[in-house]
């Protein structure tokens, strides 16, 4: 009989140490309570420029001449670009203090083995939707700055959501269902393209606060008081 | 039938050998320093039970370069591959046997 309670705990062992070795478990669900704070702050401040005409183009002359030149960098001399990196920089790093906190105190090494292939996974669809949008922007500014926003919103929500399927692997499951949800408001903003920001903030801000919460109930509320 | 304890292989006779083969059988190739941070050994210790099973060429040895720095890394070979398949088999049958 010992024997088999030996062997049981050997299997175990065994399931244990291929979990923790191919799976970075140290994501903290406070930093997706982060960075969709950071995401509802940056479409509050989005909101004036894209729904009550206030004017996005930083400098008016420079914007004609660009304009006129088809210059791209027209992009720059907007304040929803800077809006928008603001807020994926805020977001990113919160969500990495989170994390690292979260880390230090399991004691699992921050930039291990499963975290480096968590950064890799998580962002080969990002950085190429990245420049896919980028691209479709500067497509559409040869009409007088119109550009192609329709397609950004539903297009950040589709790549985010593939990059969170595709690293599900290497992190804790339950962030494929995130990235399930945050595939379908993408899709479903493709129907609503003028309802962009909406849908924006909704997958950005209020799912990832609830995944956050959920998270941080399930995982980490106990560990804190222990 | 034949017993399951049979097909139990000695060489996974021990907690570090399974955790080097779990590790292994779910990464292409860890590093030394990886494996010594994952089963959370001394050096001595890992070191040993490395050098066992590469001796039953059981896993395979590579010797890289970081910048100056040699980097070792592991990883299980086909033969190994196979023994500790039919090891956690074995280990599974007993438990089922056992019900």
């Amino acid at each position: 009989m010992n024997e088999n309670i030996q062997s049981a705990d050997a299997i175990k062992d065994i399931r244990n140490m291929m979990e923790r070795s191919s799976r970075f478990i140290s994501l903290s669900g406070l930093s997706g309570v982060s960075a969709g704070v950071c995401a509802l702050v940056g479409a509050c401040i989005a909101y004036p420029y894209v729904y009550n005409g206030k004017d996005f183009i930083i400098n008016r002359e420079t914007a004609i001449a660009q304009q006129l030149r088809g210059d791209s960098a027209i992009i720059l001399n907007t304040w929803l670009f800077w809006i928008a990196v603001g807020t994926f920089f805020a977001a990113l790093v919160s969500a990495l203090i989170f994390t690292g906190l979260k880390s230090r105190k399991d004691g699992t090494e921050m930039w291990g083995i499963t975290a480096r292939r968590l950064m890799i996974n998580v962002s080969i669809p990002i950085l190429v939707g990245g420049t896919f949008l980028y691209a479709l922007l500067i497509s559409g500014n040869v009409a007088p700055i119109f550009f192609n926003v329709g397609f950004i919103t539903p297009g950040c929500l589709i790549f985010y959501g593939l990059a969170l399927i595709n690293s599900s692997k290497y992190t804790l499951n339950e962030v494929r269902y995130l990235g399930y949800l945050q595939l379908l408001s993408g899709l479903i903003n493709l129907c609503f393209p003028a309802y962009g920001l909406y849908f924006w903030a909704f997958g950005f801000g209020i799912m990832h606060i609830i995944y956050g919460l959920y998270m941080w109930n399930k995982y980490d509320r106990k560990t804190e008081s222990d | 039938m034949n017993n399951p304890i049979d097909n139990l292989n000695k060489l996974f006779d021990s907690r570090v050998r399974l955790g080097i083969m779990s590790v292994l059988s779910v990464n292409a190739s860890v590093s030394f320093n990886e494996l010594k941070e994952l089963l959370e050994i001394t050096d001595g210790n890992l070191a040993s039970h490395l050098k066992a099973l590469e001796e039953n060429k059981i896993i395979k040895v590579e010797k890289g370069f970081i910048g100056r720095k040699t980097n070792t890394t592991y990883a299980v070979t086909k033969s190994g591959e196979k023994e500790f398949r039919l090891h956690i088999n074995a280990l599974e049958k007993m438990i089922k046997a056992s019900k």
